[in-house]
């Protein structure tokens, strides 16, 4: 089907547009507008996932349109087994997020509906770019309602963390900026193909590297630039947060796949240290932060980041394995890794906050403190809760375990001590959510706002039933993403370690 | 060189300023010799003769090729004609945006027409200037015109002040101005620019770069570059809103042009000293305008800082001394327009009689009281934080490319980092219209729809010039080529 890329990016930016001209007096018509874009946007990935060819890394379904001549940028769109799942993910993610602000969201609805709807086009357009110019115009143009979304709908502290997480997302990217033009000056052309084949010293990889790397690492986040996040993610309306955990950090991890492996392979060979401990620093280091936290927000915003820490790992731990075992296959199975938990993440985190979300329109606090016993009220809601906690500690037969595994398996031919350093998140990450689902969930019933509380509602059930039967899917069966990454891995693979000197 | 007489196709060429000559002198009777009630028609005379010397301009004045006339005092070519058709517009824009702001003030006098008038013809003379003599006739034409509109309100104490600030640094810079010219001029023997610049290609004398220094300082004061910027947010803050609005828009044409034509092309001989000096200027005025700006409590003084960083793009163009950067400087400064007359005009739309909402606290709500105000604002608060998807990230972008092209590494990395500095205090002027609640005791702002509708216009071409930035990005590039 012609065109259908451009449909999944600009149907929800038009109805996005809609909903606001529709305001805040006809908002019962505009949530029916935004339920019905989100999900039409969701119907749409499914004649994308069907003609998808799994058999080849090529771009597909590719578009190309003249946008700028005298830049030689085009308005070109394609996917690929690395974006395929991300797009999916996307319109996926974005209708529990308008069905949970059904009645939640009482300020302004009309613009959070397009707020919302603006961004899921937007992200969509970052995944199915095949210009780099295009890619980063969707990239920051994205932060616009991101910066409103926090900033109109977020808690107290709203200001700072808006302000926090849109300069220093701003930051990283300008410098990814500089060094795509420098790429573009060099070799005349801003598709991402063509820079991905472009001969670079290893000195110019060297930089360009490091700029790829401040804007994904903000973005992923990686220590030590995570500091962002858990602000965001405290302050941020629950919509917010869903999408900031579900698809807005699996851009710092796309981007790695999309640009740094590919366009830098020597320096990133070279630096391959760097990020490896940078990940392991945030799987552990992290992870005890996350034991203390009194927020339940905070503690699974720290949660994000360890688990994102996986991701990097997956992909940077391809050159040591390489190296040690000669294997392709072997690196492959870090990059499915990597691929694997940012989809389950994107799904299991995104389900997590909106567990909170649910908690928090009933007793509108987030401190762990304020909870105690819910099970007794709130048997349903408990069960889905435990079995997102279970899923965000990697227990077999959810997502989170498959994504782990892949990469805990992959390490170990790298570094018998990578392995083990990265499979202490399987324990303190045990730690953390049950920890926390102990102490929220289960036990008498500590006060009287928690015995008031009452079960989910249908939309609720809707919207946790169909993440929870989406996490025990590929949890069960990850055979299909598996084998529509396959053919790009593959290709990724080789790119990454050939080099370009 | 061509012939000195006045043929029918040199005074075409010179439509432009002519038709605007009798349109001063025509507005200027009217308003003399008309009664009370005829007067208040003199906006409408204005835009009326403004229109018609725009048609004028583009029917007779349309030029593709450059050629010199009058003894080569002036030149006509496309940029000319380009800059000419904008000013036309900027200043069209900035007097309906200023009306009924000076009716509230009572100070909606046909003078101030006339000036804004002649300061359009001296930013003509400017844009087509092929001489020295040209280039200062240009300059105090404007400048003259534009001191006078600065103490306008000749109640207020503050603008007088900052009107005799800017008569006294403005009066010094024209000195260096004509101090180096008169250097030049001594040492090549010709006030002809083109000839200027044949006769400057042996290795520069120190009396060349002694003059070359002295124009540059008077270039940096008429752009606003820092050490030299020290007279703009003073009279930014000063000046009734609408001259600042003027100010702030059309002449920056001029002075890009000014630029251009004295620098690059006059004094193209010596384009490696004059790099070396402005991209020391630009450094400078990147850190102190985007630093500065970040203090300011009062909304037209922080605009006037964001003038001065965006000035430091501007000249960071002329840095890579090569046609693709004066192409990029031109789109930069045409795009700057753009968000400048919208940000002006939306400070305009806000204030009410006795209510200048010149502070930022007087935005706060802004969202609430006047929801399409607030959209607009924070489209062009984005666009000049340089955010896709509006046509300021593509100006920067091109910067950035030309200081590329021309291997300024460290250029380009001061200039990506000031613009995150920049982008903290536009988004604070987001968060006062849309984070925050309205003080209760706020006055409501201006219903004036056509204004308003203008100001839509300005938003949206602000937009959509960034999501399809080709055609812009082309014709800069022509017209410099």
């Amino acid at each position: 089907m012609h065109g259908l890329l451009s449909m999944l990016i600009w149907l929800p930016v038009a109805a996005g547009l809609g909903v606001l001209l529709l305001g805040d007096r006809n908002i019962v018509a505009g949530r029916w507008l935004a339920l019905a874009a989100s999900l039409a946007t969701l119907a749409l990935t499914v004649p994308l996932w069907a003609s998808f060819d799994t058999s080849s890394f090529v771009p597909q379904l590719t578009e190309r349109l003249p946008w700028i001549p005298r830049f030689d940028a085009w308005y070109a769109l394609g996917v690929d087994g690395i974006s395929l799942p991300l797009i999916v993910l996307t319109a996926f993610m974005t209708v529990p997020v308008v069905i949970a602000g059904w009645t939640v969201i009482e300020t302004r609805p009309a613009q959070y509906y397009a707020a919302f709807l603006i961004m899921e086009g937007l992200m969509i357009g970052v995944f199915s770019a095949t210009d780099a110019l295009l890619f980063y115009f969707f990239w920051e143009a994205m932060l616009i309602p991101m910066f409103l979304i926090i900033g109109i709908w977020g808690g107290p502290r709203r200001v700072y963390a808006t302000f926090k997480f849109f300069l220093y997302t701003f930051l990283g990217s300008v410098f990814m900026l500089v060094a795509l033009i420098y790429m573009y000056v060099k070799g005349g052309s801003y598709s991402i193909a063509s820079l991905q084949m472009l001969p670079l010293t290893l000195v110019e990889q060297r930089w360009i590297f490091l700029a790829l790397l401040l804007a994904f690492a903000v973005k992923v986040p990686m220590f030590p630039v995570h500091t962002w996040l858990p602000d965001a993610h405290v302050e941020a309306p629950t919509g917010g947060s869903v999408i900031l955990a579900a698809i807005m950090l699996k851009m710092g991890g796309y981007g790695f796949l999309r640009f740094s492996l590919p366009i830098a392979p020597d320096a990133s060979r070279e630096l391959d240290l760097l990020v490896i401990a940078l990940s392991l620093i945030a799987v552990i280091y992290i992870g005890f932060v996350a034991l203390v936290q009194q927020d339940m927000k905070k503690l699974i915003a720290y949660s994000s980041i360890a688990h994102m820490g996986f991701v990097t790992l997956g992909a940077f731990v391809i050159y040591e394995i390489v190296r040690n075992t000669h294997s392709l296959r072997g690196a492959g199975m870090g990059l499915d890794g990597a691929m694997v938990q940012m989809i389950s993440h994107g799904l299991i985190s995104g389900a997590l906050f909106l567990c909170v979300g649910v908690l928090y329109d009933r007793v509108h606090s987030r401190q762990i403190a304020d909870y105690g016993g819910v099970v007794n009220t709130m048997p349903v809601f408990a069960s889905f809760m435990v079995l997102f906690a279970l899923a965000n500690t990697g227990l077999p037969g959810t997502s989170g375990f498959v994504g782990e595994f892949l990469v805990i398996l992959a390490s170990f031919n790298a570094s018998f001590w990578y392995s083990a350093l990265a499979a202490v998140i399987l324990v303190l990450g045990a730690a953390y959510t049950l920890w926390l689902v102990k102490r929220v969930i289960f036990g008498p019933v500590t006060s009287p706002r928690v015995a008031a509380l009452e079960d989910l509602n249908g939309r609720e059930y809707v919207v946790l039933s169909a993440l929870a039967l989406a996490v025990l899917v590929v949890g069960v069966w990850p055979a299909p993403l598996l084998k529509v990454m396959q053919p790009t891995i593959h290709h990724l693979v080789a790119q990454a370690i050939a080099t370009k000197i | 060189m061509s012939d000195t007489l006045l043929t029918w196709s040199s005074a075409a060429a010179a439509v432009p300023e002519i038709s605007l000559a009798v349109a001063i002198c025509l507005v200027l009777l009217v308003d003399v010799f008309a009664d009370e009630r005829g007067r208040r028609l003199t906006p409408t005379l204005t835009l009326l003769a403004l229109a018609v010397s725009a048609a004028l301009t583009v029917r007779y004045g349309h030029v593709t090729e450059r050629s010199t006339l009058f003894a080569g005092m002036y030149v006509a070519d496309e940029l000319g004609f380009v800059l000419k058709l904008a000013a036309y517009l900027l200043v069209a824009v900035a007097l309906l945006y200023s009306r009924a702001y000076l009716e509230n003030r009572s100070i909606l006098r046909g003078e101030y027409y006339v000036l804004a008038l002649t300061a359009l013809l001296g930013i003509f003379v400017l844009v087509s200037a092929g001489s020295l003599v040209t280039v200062y006739l240009g300059v105090e034409l404007l400048a003259l015109s534009v001191y006078a509109m600065v103490a306008f309100d000749r109640e207020s104490g503050i603008s007088a002040e900052s009107a005799m600030k800017y008569f006294v640094l403005g009066a010094i810079a024209s000195g260096a101005l004509l101090y180096g010219m008169s250097l030049i001029y001594g040492l090549t023997g010709t006030l002809d620019l083109a000839e200027i610049a044949a006769r400057l290609k042996t290795p520069n004398t120190a009396g060349v770069i002694l003059g070359l220094t002295f124009i540059v300082v008077a270039v940096a004061f008429k752009l606003g570059a820092v050490p030299f910027h020290m007279w703009l947010p003073d009279v930014y803050e000063g000046a009734p809103t609408s001259v600042t609005l003027f100010i702030g828009t059309a002449p920056k044409i001029a002075y890009f042009a000014l630029t251009l034509r004295l620098l690059a092309e006059g004094l193209a001989g010596t384009a490696s000293e004059w790099v070396q000096m402005l991209s020391a200027l630009a450094v400078l005025t990147l850190v102190v305008g985007n630093v500065v700006a970040i203090v300011q409590s009062n909304l037209k003084r922080m605009l006037a800082y964001s003038t001065i960083a965006n000035v430091g793009f501007i000249v960071l163009g002329f840095v890579a001394g090569t046609p693709d950067g004066y192409a990029a400087a031109l789109y930069y400064t045409l795009v700057y327009v753009l968000v400048a007359l919208g940000s002006f005009g939306v400070i305009l739309l806000a204030s009410r009689k006795g209510f200048e909402a010149d502070l930022l606290d007087d935005y706060k709500g802004l969202h609430r009281r006047d929801p399409l105000l607030a959209l607009v604002m924070m489209t062009l608060m984005f666009s000049t934080a340089g955010v896709p998807p509006f046509v300021g990230f593509w100006a920067k972008l091109r910067i950035f490319q030309a200081l590329w092209e021309t291997n300024h590494l460290w250029l380009v990395v001061i200039a990506a980092g000031m613009s995150v500095v920049g982008v903290y205090y536009y988004l604070r002027v987001v968060k006062l219209m849309y984070f925050d609640e309205p003080p209760p005791a706020l006055p409501g702002t201006q219903p004036a729809a056509g204004v308003r509708l203008a100001l839509g216009l300005n938003a949206a071409a602000v937009l959509l010039l960034g999501l399809l930035p080709g055609p812009l990005l082309d014709l800069c590039a022509r017209l410099i080529h």
